[in-house]
């Protein structure tokens, strides 16, 4: 618990200490919202769908824990060739618990950069519809930050270099943000992106959110605590063991 | 305290460590020298539980590195090739992080740091983020950080690299001296032979991923018959210069290089 404790502290200090990509990482949630936002704002409302800043700013707030999870699992590539991560691997001390401290400290930074633009959002016209809001609100990030901070980890803990960065980039995070439901409604889509928006995990990380700040939900709320919160511990399960087998 | 027999590692058809066998006594210095990718830092991999050998048996402090890992990660403080510190926060926040890590008492842990820190003349510096660190500083505290937990032995993978001669100096002396304090065995690598003369009492150098003389410095010259270690080495490693594979840690390395002179 102790050693947990240590390294979750670890990144929190880390967070705070670097101002520079706190903000860094703050531009392209801002520009999501702002130009989709304001620029497919008319269109959504004349479509008979309501205010698109509301619908909108859910999907970026998840955008944001998303991307910063990933980014915080993948950092590892970097980290255990020149960070503090292989002075973690030689300690007297079980991996998963390394894993697990790592995860979480990744992912309660993540949650942070996910309410510091839940606040932009606000300031731009978002009303959440209660204050309970917030308590659902925090539930599915952290459940978004736990669940794609543990895939990053176990992605990088498979890739050698950067060099296949690119490709989970390209093809994985990308498309799990663009058809989760994060910029558009998931109703009346052609079969095929349905059922892709049926697989995708973030679709039910999206839609809690939505849920809860704003009473709006395409799953329900419960079909989406269940769905992430399975996902979550078997990604948990899956990364702390391909961590485990790390060979440098 | 190390013991490595018939020791082997491959990756595919390439024999990164090829068949080496040797033994090093508790509190000696032993340095292990070889050319660039003769294999120093594989074999230190697999002492220190970070990779599995391909075959062959090795013990530290008469445990395996494989069927006893977390046993013998206590028993060990290493120096990796490449930093493994933590920038971002002090280098008191550093061996704090180290002390917990490794289950040092919170009293033990924090006299003990203030010990090393002074020894290796940090203590001032103790609360600034170790990325205002120069090199040498940074290797300091990692050496520091190293004895922490009184390990009974210390590996250091190459630790000099790129300091300047006042601050390897300095370096090897504390090391010398918390040796004989603390009766620490002490397996390092360096491609200065004149540190490898001075600091350790037995000296193995490897080629190819083969032992090819171990002995001390004395003996490895009146092998050869040439008055130097430098020349001994040279004597039996060859002179060509060695085409080493460019690993996915080399392109990283490179990397970290340019983005380092970016920042300056």
């Amino acid at each position: 618990m102790g050693i947990i404790y240590v390294l979750w502290l670890r990144q929190i200090k880390r967070y705070f200490r670097s101002r520079a990509r706190i903000v860094g990482s703050l531009g392209q949630p801002l520009l999501f919202l702002l130009s989709l936002g304001f620029g497919f704002g008319p269109v959504f409302q004349r479509a008979g769908q309501g205010n698109y800043i509301q619908f909108l700013a859910p999907g970026v707030i998840a955008m944001t824990v998303l991307f910063s999870g990933i980014f915080n699992g993948i950092e590892l590539i970097w980290d255990r060739q020149f960070g503090f991560l292989k002075e973690t691997l030689v300690a007297p001390v079980p991996r998963v618990t390394i894993m697990i401290g790592r995860t979480l400290g990744g992912a309660t930074t993540s949650v942070m950069q996910g309410l510091i633009v839940a606040i932009a959002c606000v300031i731009v016209g978002f009303r959440p519809n209660s204050v309970m809001a917030i308590v659902g609100g925090l539930v599915f990030m952290t459940l978004i930050a736990v669940m794609f901070t543990a895939l990053g980890t176990a992605i990088a803990s498979v890739l050698s270099d950067f060099q296949g960065f690119q490709m989970v980039m390209n093809f994985l995070v990308m498309p799990i943000f663009f058809l989760s439901g994060a910029l558009f409604p998931l109703v009346g889509l052609p079969r095929a992106l349905d059922i892709i928006a049926r697989i995708d995990p973030l679709s039910y990380g999206v839609d809690g959110l939505r849920s809860s700040m704003t009473g709006l939900s395409h799953f329900g709320q419960a079909t989406d605590l269940a769905v992430l919160s399975v996902l979550t511990v078997a990604l948990l399960l899956v990364g702390s063991r391909l961590f485990a087998k790390i060979q440098i | 305290m190390i013991r490595i027999a018939n020791l082997v590692k491959k990756y595919g058809d390439v024999s990164a460590v090829d068949d080496i066998s040797l033994e090093v006594q508790q509190g000696e210095i032993f340095a292990f020298l070889g050319p660039n990718g003769a294999g120093k830092t594989t074999t230190i991999k697999m002492l220190t539980t970070l990779l599995t050998p391909t075959s062959g048996s090795v013990e530290i402090d008469g445990l395996s590195p494989i069927t006893q890992s977390t046993e013998v990660r206590r028993r060990f403080g290493i120096v990796f090739q490449d930093p493994s510190l933590d920038q971002e926060l002090t280098a008191y926040e550093n061996m704090e992080l180290h002390g917990v890590l490794y289950g040092v008492p919170r009293t033990t842990r924090h006299q003990r740091t203030e010990q090393l820190l002074k020894i290796f003349e940090l203590w001032e510096r103790k609360d600034d983020p170790v990325k205002n660190f120069s090199g040498g500083m940074k290797r300091r505290l990692e050496i520091a950080r190293g004895f922490l937990h009184t390990p009974k032995i210390l590996f250091l993978d190459e630790p000099t690299l790129g300091l300047d001669p006042q601050t390897r100096n300095q370096l090897w002396t504390q090391v010398k001296l918390l040796n004989e304090q603390e009766g620490v065995t002490v397996f390092l690598t360096t491609h200065y032979m004149e540190e490898a003369e001075r600091v350790a009492q037995r000296i193995a150098i490897i080629d190819h991923g083969k032992i090819v003389a171990t002995g001390t410095a004395a003996e490895l010259k009146a092998q050869t018959g040439t008055d130097s270690l430098e020349q001994a080495f040279l004597k039996l490693t060859g002179t060509s210069i060695r085409s080493e594979a460019g690993t996915s840690a080399d392109m990283m390395r490179a990397m970290a290089a340019m983005w380092q002179r970016g920042r300056r």
